[in-house]
Order: structure tokens, then sequence, then C-alpha cells
């Protein structure tokens, strides 16, 4: 299947990935040759086969329901680039800041 | 005492107990050697001095609190995780400290190493190849005896594939074996964690230390793995005059793994090998595995939309850098995750991988019916040149086609030593059953101990 440079722009805008005109452009042509290389799965007959999502033979695992330890709220800002009064500070999700 | 890093990890354990090495001895022994080699090898991306008990080599997407992690990415330049991954607090509580982080394909994408943000490792067999991925520097610390032995992570192949390519051993647990908290999820219904090591025997023992629940990954059995107590110690005895040993295994060999893209070097060493298998007693059974040809597609498509969706954590708020910042492999698969699980393909390519993939399981299913484990090569070729693949997303994608079908199925595979192939080391694989890493590694081990390919050791002299 050919993604084009359009596609290519749309799905980067939806994974919110910046790329450069130079980028669309190769992902347009690499990922046309994967898509491309995928499209054989299309020859395998999977009309009454029921799609698997996970291998490890385990179903529903709950956790219990009990209060342990978490991070300091120091230890879990660490690593964070804009931090104030020990929150990290986001952009203004209705672009009122 | 002498040539102290050449030990294996049971060796190194016998010796501390036996006092005839001290633990000062050892990590001195071993940070010399790292700063020796890691210049031209560029296997590690950070080396902690102060590691006082057994020096063991972590890569560098498992989170050991207060160290540095990169994940191979310029994202995360600036990381210090603040908690340990769950192996590393087990490991931690079997005396084991952690010398260094290493070097990997960003974010565990890619099966040479050359993805990484830092610059490839290099294999240590010759300086111009390849270590293989994504777990690049884990197999080259631990073959160039940086490390008593190492963790990686292998979503379809990452342990395996490096472990061959540099001649040691490479464990991918059972999916569901080790728990993965603490690691950068790549693609979580594929990742697992396991060891690196200089013998079977380590491979065991590591797995008995990192295994089972208690981890936070709701993935992950409870029970821990623990070699039978009837077998334990039977298989170490295994030497070329106590022949026979493998009389009640049947070896499975998929024809669908010797054929077109096989180097004709490396299946002359894989076809040794099985012979070898054969001559230990083993009942060798062809065995059938039909849907492998569309195993790397299926891959590609569910790996990298997982890989999407792990991937937009990095929002350049909480930790780490902005989206920009991602490599080209990070940005190839996350593009082609968001578009498999887009809106008006989802079905078509997601859901229909995931068809396949039963397709594939069914084969495994019908095949071990046949027989205990299946063997072939872990890669269709030997070390390739660095820069050789690098331009060619897809040629790459395909040096993957052995390991990957185990990965979607979530069977345990392991790589062994068993030759060599123009100069550079051939691994064996050997595949079980869903949870049944006992037989795997036994096979191994009794292969491994009437050959001598783990005595071989690249020359680190010049």
């Amino acid at each position: 299947m050919k993604l084009s440079k359009d596609k290519v722009r749309h799905v980067a805008k939806l994974a919110n990935l910046p790329l450069t005109s130079e980028e669309e452009e190769k992902y347009s042509e690499q990922l046309s040759k994967i898509l491309d290389y995928t499209d054989q799965l299309s020859k395998a007959d999977t009309e009454k086969v029921e799609p698997t999502y996970n291998v490890s033979g385990l179903t529903n695992i709950m956790a219990k329901d009990e209060v342990s330890e978490s991070l300091p709220q120091e230890d879990a800002t660490k690593n964070g680039t804009n931090i104030k009064d020990g929150f990290f500070v986001t952009k203004g999700v209705f672009n009122y800041e | 005492m002498t040539d102290i890093t050449s030990l294996t990890l049971t060796q190194t354990l016998a010796a501390l107990k036996d006092k005839k090495l001290s633990k000062e001895e050892l990590n001195k022994a071993y940070l010399e050697r790292i700063k020796k080699l890691n210049p031209s090898l560029n296997a590690f991306l950070f080396v902690n001095e102060d590691s006082g008990e057994i020096p063991v080599a972590i890569k560098d997407l498992i989170s050991v609190k207060d160290m540095p992690m990169t994940c191979g990415s310029k994202i995360l330049e600036n990381y210090i995780p603040p908690y340990n991954a769950t192996v590393i607090d087990r490991l931690a509580s079997q005396g084991v400290s952690f010398c260094g982080k290493t070097n990997l394909d960003e974010f565990a994408m890619g099966s040479s190493g050359e993805n990484s943000a830092y610059g490839p490792a290099k294999n240590p067999w010759n300086l111009v190849k390849v270590p293989g991925g994504s777990s690049s520097g884990s197999a080259v610390a631990v073959a160039a005896d940086m490390a008593v032995f190492a963790l990686g992570t292998d979503t379809g192949g990452s342990i395996r594939q490096p472990a061959s390519l540099c001649g040691v051993v490479g464990l991918k647990p059972s999916y569901g074996r080790v728990s993965r908290y603490g690691a950068q999820a790549m693609a979580s219904s594929l990742d697992q964690i396991g060891p690196i090591t200089k013998s079977v025997a380590d491979a065991r023992l590591v797995l008995e230390w990192i295994s089972g629940g208690g981890g936070h990954d709701s993935n992950c059995h409870a029970k821990p793995f623990v070699t039978l107590s009837e077998t334990k110690g039977i298989y170490s005895s295994a030497s070329p005059q106590n022949d026979r040993m493998l009389k009640e295994i049947k070896v499975g060999v998929p024809k669908e793994y010797f054929g077109k893209g096989l180097d004709s070097e490396v299946e002359k060493v894989i076809r040794d090998a099985i012979k070898k298998l054969g001559d230990l007693g083993a009942e060798i059974v062809e065995v059938a595995l039909p849907h492998t040809e569309y195993a790397v597609a299926a891959y590609y498509i569910i790996m990298a939309s997982e890989v999407s969706a792990n991937l937009a954590r990095y929002d350049g708020i909480r930790f780490g850098k902005n989206r920009d910042q991602f490599g080209d492999e990070a940005k190839r698969r996350i593009m082609l995750g968001t578009f498999s699980l887009s809106s008006g393909y989802y079905d078509a390519y997601f859901t229909k991988a995931a068809r396949v993939r039963t397709l594939i399981k069914k084969d495994f299913d019908i095949a071990f019916e046949k027989c205990d484990v299946i063997v072939g090569p872990v890669s269709p070729t030997v070390a390739w040149n660095l820069g050789g693949k690098i331009n060619d997303p897809l040629t790459m994608y395909l040096s993957d086609a052995y390991t990957i079908p185990g990965s979607l199925t979530g069977i345990p595979g392991l790589s062994v030593p068993c030759g060599f192939a123009d100069g550079m080391p051939v691994g064996l694989q050997i595949l079980g059953k869903h949870m049944d890493e006992e037989t795997v590694l036994n096979v191994g081990e009794i292969y491994e101990n009437v050959t001598d390919w783990k005595d071989k050791k690249p020359n680190m002299s010049s």
C-alpha cells in the first residue's frame, strides 16, 4: 500500500510527532515499502480465526486493593524540566494561559 | 588468581565461596577490563566504579535507581530513574551489584545496535562488524568479559540474536516468566527480560533469581522458575564420555528455518549441531511451521502498534525531552504503528496481524505434539559489516525471521554457541514449550558441555 506524503502528515499529527519535510518524504517512501511487504498477510486465511493479543496464559489478574509506599513527590518530579511548587507545569489544555 | 574475568557466574560464585577470590579482586579485575576495552567496543554507556558485589551489566532500558538511563535515546539524555526495576531488586538480594548500563538500539528497536543515539557497540570478534541488537552492549560486555553476566530484553530476538552474533549464551524466557516492572516498555505483548551469560548453567541460575511474580507486572506468573530437584546437577555433568544423555528428548527441526535467505555456511554449522544432538541420543523429527513466512509481517504491525502506544508517554513534561528528539527508527515505528491503529485501517492491519499471530501460535502447538524442543538457526547470517543494512529497514527486519515466530508465540528460546562461519560465531536456537525453560536449558547445557565452543574467546589483546 502506498502511503502518500499527505497521509504521512496526517499520521504524524495523530502521533504528535513533529516531522521535517524531508522526513515526510523519506517515511512516505519507506513506510510504503514496508506496507507492501506486510500486505502479504492478506494471503493468510483468517476467516474463522480469533485474534491473539496476549500469550501469558493468564486472565483476570487483579491487584490487591491496599495502600503501599509510593514515590515521594520530590523523587517523582526530579526529572521534570518545568516544576513549580512541587507540580509539573504543562501547556494549557484550552489555550487560556 | 589469574584470568578472573573469564570465569562464568557459577565458577565465580564457587571461587568466592572457597576464598580463592575476593570481591575486591573481582571488581578490580572487571573495572580494569572495562576501562581498557570500552573505548573501542562502546559496550557501556555508563560505568559504575563503586560496584562491590558480583559485577553485572544491565541493558540501559532497565531502571537502576540513581544511575542514569538513556534507553539509547537522546530524549532521555539527562534522565535518572528514581526507583529500581523488580529484576534489579531481585539481583541485589542475591549479592549482585551493577557495574554499568549497556548500549542498545534506541528503545530496543533494531537488530544491529546501530540505532543507538550514542554510537554503535562493536563486535569483539571483529570491530568492523555489528554485535547484533537490540541488546548490543549486553552481549558485547559478556563476550569481551567486561561483566560476569548481563541482562537484556527480547521483543523479537533482542537477546538471542546479539548473543548468537557475539558467541555467548542468551535466554529469552517464556512470556510471563519475569516481571518487567521498571523496564521501558517497547511492545508489551512481546517484551521479556532475560540473561546473557557465559554458560547455560549461568542462564539457568539467573532465571531462578529474576523470575516470579509480585513485581507489579500483571502478565507475570507468580511461581518463579526453579530447576527440578531431580535433574539439578545432572546436566552439568554431561561430558563427551558421558553420551546418550538426550535419549528421551525429541528434537523438532522445522524445514521453514532452512530455506531461502539462510547463509550456506551458517546452515552447515547448524546441521552439524543438530547431528550432535542426534549423536547424544535425541530423536530428530521433522516438524512443520507453515505460517512462518507471515511472522515478520505480523510482528512488525503488532510490535509497531504497541510501540506507538508505549512511546506516547514521552510528552516532554514529566521526564525526557520533546518528541522531536526521537531517532529515525523510533519515529518510523511510531508512524507505522499509529497508521496500523488508525481509523479505517485498524481491522485490515492490527486485527489481521493478531489473527495471523493465532495461526503462528497454532503451528507451534501442533509441532510440540511431536517434539520437546525445536531447533534451528538464531540468525540467517553471521554478524555483518557496520553500516551494511542501516539504510534499508526492511532488509534489517528480515534478519529476525527465525526469532520472531517464538516471540509472537510467547515461548522460551535459547541461543547457544555452536561454531563459526567466516570466523564469526553462530548460535543454535533452542525453542521450547511455554513455561518449559527446564527442557530448553537441559538440551542447551548438555550440548554445551560435550562441545568446547564456550571456551572460545575473542582475542582482545591488540
